[in-house]
């Protein structure tokens, strides 16, 4: 068994685990590569039979058009059940991240919108694609973590886990977060979407599109509040190495259009995966801040 | 390319981050960005020199206060492996943690200062490496720059903790001199240790052999998950927990005893002829038997222990000191019991190895305790396997991870090897004696067979002579009798050999589960 049959092995005991031993489990889905291969396990470990939660799309509005297209096509090739959740009154009152900054609108569309979502379907289980090679407070998470009533994580307090023998104890209203790919690596998922032939949304491959030049930076252009006066948006060959909302998610110059290259380029690469995500820097120990209050 | 889990420990003298950030550096498991937030982070202390244990230290608290407080996963990889570095405080108040480190690795790194010699840490280290069963252990003898990489240094480490690592029955250790910061002898051999003729750390952690030596052990495959998608199919899922299964092997369900064979064994990619821990798959088997989550399937050839009392090394990890008597639910494999510590047998110094009394065990303190359970568990030793021997004591209210224990044997072995009881038959057959009358022969043929293939202690008197009954009941078996009904005898006499079964298994005569036992009657 090479490393990744014995990541897959791995997950799928904890996706099975999840599953036997919670009333309600759902799948946290939000369309990136992650979620991708997270989906492929949770079919993988149910095989013949379908998978038995339902997926759950956080969608803030302003994710990429083709990601939503990708979804509603992928969710339906599979057969599993989907529902979308989305903070309709946050966006009502005109919450985006340049009129609000970015940390509110997080705090709005995504955790708010999470903690919602989770409480409407009164789930006590969700699994999500997080790894902990992302992000330094990640890296410190169990892969099943434990939320109170508020959704919020203890970092502090974290329940021992040791071995593959899990803690799926949880009182009413509080849930645990299960993380299957928690010991995958940015350049394993590339190698295992490679081998598994796993469909992916078009953005991760490289192509001309329009982007805004703004210093080291590009910015697609999906919504239109996203121009200074001034700018305008001109073809550049790239793509995106993690998907978010287009306002927060820049693209990187790339000419990898095939999965090869694309982890090709994974295994050169300098720079971390999570650099493009603005929300990651809006301040010291963010993500740790964001986790704290429910934020997946 | 494979894989291989290691587990660190250490304080922040000692090298151990830098260790570590050379790793991860060095093989490109940290990123430019990645380097610079430290920078940034680091600015304004030491000036200049970027600060390695920044990179590990992943929570404010612990940036802040300069210390390691929980176990932090590390990721990097060579083109021969991926590794998975569990990163582990190293202080007794952390203990826990490091036990946490060390149940998932396969090998354990012990750093030792070149300068300090072997200290009580790095003894504290290396018992609970061992404890939690770490198969490999790596010795790194660090800062050897800064004594003159003399031999007789690394000499007279080497002996002295060799001596200890004997002591406790630790495998044998390769220790390595290594300068950390230097980088000799970490990813290449150093032109400053002529004398030392091993592998550098980085070649060691590349070659050592993992994976191998879980397939030789007797094949274990708890079940997790019993899939049922349509009226044709019928499957068990779960991951080999040891051992290898192929299609056509004889294989028993633990705790319905039952004998069957493996038709299938399926996975998403196609059947496959064989499997071998640790693949997740889905196994089917000839006979539509009563499986479910917590069962375990093994081969008829290589049964585990099977017993509600064992005695286990415990470490305490709540705040909340371990109490005799106390309700605890039990996670063991893929199923939860109830069970109680009925002793707390000693309490290990783990300083000075002596064997200390105790009336509870408090936070990161280790021992050996004797539990009960209220229903059979399926095991093996911890120290033949990691997986069947491991358990999670969870407090029932708070519902907090209390303590990881690592079970050593059945308790009170010696004391069976005397008169068998009536208990160790039951224990035995999984069912307590009984008479049970029918109809005519056939029906007491049909029965026998049933239950003879549940792998119950079972036979047919036809003429029953006075006495037999006794004779039956000191036996343990379950006796079928025809036609007349003699006192107390369970009477099956209009009901189909299903519903005898079913019946048989609700008065508590043929029961998996032990509770059953006490309650059901007998003769």
């Amino acid at each position: 068994m090479d490393h990744l049959d014995l990541l897959e092995a791995e997950s799928i005991q904890i996706i099975r685990e999840v599953a036997a031993e919670f009333q309600n489990p759902v799948m946290l889905y939000s369309i990136g590569k992650d979620s991708s291969v997270m989906v492929r396990l949770a079919q993988k470990a149910f095989f013949p039979g379908k998978i038995p939660f339902p997926l759950l799309h956080i969608d803030t509005t302003y994710k990429f058009r083709e990601m939503i297209t990708f979804r509603d096509e992928f969710a339906a090739s599979i057969g599993a059940k989907l529902i979308v959740h989305t903070n309709q009154a946050a966006i009502d009152d005109g919450a985006n991240p340049l009129r609000i900054g970015t940390q509110k609108c997080c705090g709005l569309l995504k955790t708010r919108a999470l903690l919602d979502g989770l409480a409407a379907g009164g789930y006590d289980a969700a699994f999500g694609g997080a790894r902990r090679d992302e992000e330094k407070s990640r890296a410190k998470e169990r892969v099943y973590s434990f939320r109170d009533e508020f959704g919020q994580w203890d970092p502090k307090n974290q329940r021992p886990e040791l071995w593959n023998v899990y803690n799926a104890r949880v009182d009413k209203g509080q849930h645990i977060r299960v993380f299957p790919l928690s010991n995958w690596t940015e350049l394993d998922v590339w190698q295992y979407i490679g081998r598994e032939n796993i469909p992916i949304v078009p953005l991760y491959y490289a192509k001309p599109r329009p982007m805004v030049v703004r210093g080291a930076s590009l910015i697609p252009i999906e919504q239109e509040f996203m121009l200074q006066p001034g700018e305008k948006a001109e073809m550049v060959m790239c793509r995106m190495r993690s998907l978010g909302c287009s306002p927060c998610t820049g693209a990187i110059r790339s000419e990898a259009d095939t999965i090869d290259k694309i982890i090709d380029e994974m295994k050169l690469v300098r720079r971390s995966e999570r650099e493009n995500r603005v929300i990651d820097h809006d301040q010291e120990g963010s993500m740790e801040i964001k986790k704290r209050e429910g934020y997946f | 390319m494979s894989l291989l889990r290691f587990s660190t420990a250490g304080s922040v003298d000692d090298g151990k981050s830098t260790l570590i950030g050379r790793l991860l550096y060095d093989s490109k498991g940290v990123y430019e960005d990645q380097l610079a937030s430290v920078a940034k982070a680091s600015a304004g202390g030491s000036g200049g020199t970027i600060d390695l244990a920044l990179l590990t230290d992943g929570l404010r608290a612990e940036r802040e206060q300069g210390i390691t407080i929980d176990v932090a996963y590390r990721y990097f990889s060579t083109p021969k492996r991926k590794f998975i570095i569990a990163d582990t405080p190293g202080h007794e108040q952390y203990t826990r943690n490091m036990a946490t480190g060390a149940s998932t690795a396969d090998l354990a790194i012990i750093l030792i200062d070149a300068r300090n010699g072997v200290l009580p840490q790095s003894r504290r280290h290396a018992f609970i490496a061992n404890l939690l069963g770490i198969r490999h252990f790596v010795v790194a003898i660090n800062k050897m720059d800064l004594a003159g990489f003399d031999q007789n240094v690394y000499n007279a480490i080497l002996n002295e903790f060799t001596g200890f690592l004997d002591k406790i029955g630790a495998p044998k250790a390769l220790f390595i001199p290594i300068s950390a910061r230097d980088g000799d002898n970490v990813v290449t051999r150093s032109e400053r240790t002529p004398w030392y003729s091993g592998p550098a750390l980085l070649e060691h952690l590349e070659d050592v052999p993992v994976i191998e030596e879980l397939e030789r052990l007797p094949a274990r495959f708890p079940v997790q998950y019993v899939l049922r998608p349509n009226l044709d199919f019928r499957g068990y899922a779960g991951q080999v927990a040891s051992g290898i299964f192929r299609v056509g092997d004889a294989v028993l369900a633990l705790p319905s005893r039952r004998q069957t064979t493996i038709t299938r064994i399926v996975t998403y990619d196609g059947d496959l002829e064989a499997t071998a821990a640790p693949q997740s798959v889905t196994i089917c088997l000839a006979n539509e038997i009563d499986i479910s989550r917590g069962d375990v399937i093994v081969p008829a050839s290589a049964l585990p222990h099977v017993s509600r009392r064992f005695r286990a090394n415990v470490v305490w990890m709540n705040a909340k000191p371990l109490e005799l008597g106390r309700g605890y639910v039990i996670k063991h494999t893929s199923h939860q019991v109830r069970g109680v510590v009925r002793a707390i047998n000693y309490r290990m110094d783990v300083n000075t190895l002596a064997r200390v009394g105790a009336s509870k065990l408090e936070l990161n303190e280790i021992g050996e305790i004797s539990v009960e359970t209220h229903h059979p568990v399926y095991f093996d030793a911890y120290a033949q396997n990691r997986v069947t021997g491991a358990f999670i004591l969870i407090d029932p209210l708070s519902n907090e991870t209390l303590g990881a224990a690592m079970i050593i044997d059945i308790e009170g072995k010696e004391e069976t090897r005397g008169q068998v009881s009536a208990a160790d038959r039951a224990a035995r057959f999984g069912h307590k004696s009984a008479i049970v009358a029918v109809e005519d022969t056939e029906s007491a043929l049909l029965l026998e067979r049933e239950l003879f293939d549940r792998g119950a202690n079972v036979a047919v008197a036809a003429s029953p002579e006075p006495g037999t009954a006794q004779l039956a009941a000191a036996a343990g078996m379950i006796l079928i009798v025809v036609g007349s009904v003699p006192e107390n005898a369970l009477d099956l006499r209009r009901t189909s050999t299903h519903e005898a079964v079913l019946k048989l298994g609700r008065s508590g005569i043929l029961a998996g589960h032990e509770e059953q036992l006490i309650e059901g009657e007998g003769i």
